[in-house]
């Protein structure tokens, strides 16, 4: 069995001698766009739950978004136009452009588990514009979430309009804690995420300008 | 401030390295904090009015949204007795200790704007109007929900009763709590939408609405007001309580 992931060339490579495009635009549009939208959901929402909370907690209302019920109701409804729009164009780009299919899958059980293996024994290498498995198991699990907390969250929005989609998740209560699981999914996602960029820094940059930083010698965990 | 797993920079090359992956780390920082400034502390963005202004004009492209996904055919789902939520909670914009008490003998329901009959109604004559009951779930804006049951007038047989313009934009109602509020006209003729008079099968008791409410379950909670004093058809349009503050005025389910 190869102990290294099954690629790690840069799937398409823009041919730059050493600063290949790893992100194309419309993936970095989307996903600083996304970045916002999920932040005013969360914020809000919370907010949100505040005014009805379902579980023995409540969020400080230091983190949330709206000042009270109504302005976050405001954030809430106006975030997810951006969401929403934003995520179609994203699920649009990333099957018309093979970005899912390439860099996505597959994803196999065997494969989590070796570079779970890996990166807890601090011997995964980070191949610039590949994914390994436990990467690519996160983001098909957050486009899950995000497709989810979409869909419950128009079951709550609209339990009468679109009944069938509320009835499908088992009416308008567990619709709303279907929203909230999702939302916790997100979150979840998010502090993995950001805590392994702060780890790889260098993961940033090509989120932003698209190009790699200049290759260092050695991989970092 | 060294992270885990970073080779010590042996050369000056290395210096050079560590110290631009601490510029991007610096810049990450701040990106964080800016980020949790703007988006995270509320009150700061909303109090701003150019933001305030931007959410409104959202909300009103929600109601327009919203006036379009509504159906006037579909019915909110019922429920059977057995489902009912008990007691039914109580809901205001004050404690209940402060629910009024409306005079059910000298009570008048008053009937203006675009109508043909502007007769006011006693209990008497609304409960000798048809009456139509229904077991459907109550959603608050809060996110809670509990089922109930209502009797009442269907109010479009009442629009039809006072002549009421079907082309006009909106129904108001005034109420003895001084509370208000407006509904459009499509959901005020959805076959739903009734004139309670009674809940539980009951005369409706103060605390919910006595001695009539309007009961829309194809509406947030907020959008049925209790003691309903006067009713208005008009074109202006007529706003309400909570919609004046803030609350989307469309609320449909």
């Amino acid at each position: 069995m190869t102990m290294m992931p099954a690629r790690v060339m840069p799937p398409h490579d823009a041919a730059g001698p050493s600063r290949p495009v790893l992100h194309p635009l419309v993936v970095r549009l989307t996903h600083w766009l996304n970045a916002a939208a999920v932040l005013v959901m969360v914020a809000s929402g919370w907010r949100i739950y505040d005014a009805s909370p379902f579980l023995p907690f409540t969020f400080p209302e230091s983190l949330t978004l709206g000042g009270w019920l109504g302005g976050a109701l405001q954030w809430h409804f106006a975030g997810m136009w951006l969401l929403v729009t934003n995520g179609l164009v994203y699920l649009a780009y990333g099957f018309a452009s093979g970005h899912f299919r390439r860099d996505f899958l597959p994803v196999t059980v065997r494969a989590v588990a070796r570079d779970l293996w890996l990166a807890a024994t601090f011997r995964l290498p980070h191949a610039p514009g590949a994914y390994n498995a436990v990467q690519r198991l996160l983001y098909i699990a957050v486009l899950i979430c995000l497709a989810t907390v979409i869909l419950s969250g128009l079951a709550i929005w609209k339990p009468v309009q679109l009944h069938p989609l509320t009835a499908l998740l088992g009416g308008y209560e567990a619709a709303r804690r279907v929203h909230f699981l999702a939302m916790s999914g997100i979150v979840g996602f998010l502090a993995v995420h950001i805590a392994l960029v702060v780890l790889v820094p260098r993961t940033l940059p090509p989120m932003i300008t698209g190009r790699a930083w200049p290759a260092r010698e050695g991989g970092i965990g | 401030m060294r992270l885990p797993f970073r080779p010590r920079p042996a050369s000056l090359k290395g210096v050079e390295l560590e110290l631009r992956s601490l510029e991007r780390r610096l810049f990450l920082k701040q990106g964080l904090s800016l980020g949790a400034l703007t988006l995270l502390s509320g009150c700061k963005v909303a109090d701003d009015t150019h933001v305030t202004r931007a959410l409104e004009t959202m909300s009103r492209w929600n109601d327009r949204v919203q006036a379009a996904l509504f159906d006037p055919n579909r019915l909110a789902p019922t429920y059977t007795e057995a489902e009912i939520t008990r007691p039914f909670p109580f809901n205001a914009y004050y404690d209940e200790d402060e629910v009024r008490n409306v005079d059910g003998a000298t009570y008048r329901l008053e009937v203006s704007g675009l109508v043909d009959d502007r007769r006011s109604w006693t209990v008497a004559d609304l409960r000798a109007l048809p009456q139509e009951d229904q077991i459907t779930r109550h959603i608050c804006v809060e996110g809670w929900s509990a089922i109930g049951r209502w009797s009442g007038v269907p109010f479009h047989v009442f629009l039809d009763r006072i002549g009421a313009d079907r082309r006009a934009r909106y129904v108001g109602f005034k109420c003895a709590d001084d509370y208000y509020s407006s509904i459009d006209m499509a959901t005020a003729r959805h076959p739903q939408t009734i004139l309670a008079l009674d809940y539980d099968g009951a005369e409706l008791p103060p605390k919910y609405g006595y001695p009539m409410k309007l009961r829309v379950p194809t509406k947030l909670g907020f959008k049925n007001p209790k003691h309903i004093a006067a009713l208005f058809v008009t074109n202006d349009y007529p706003g309400g309580y909570w919609e004046d503050q803030g609350y989307n005025w469309f609320s449909g389910s």
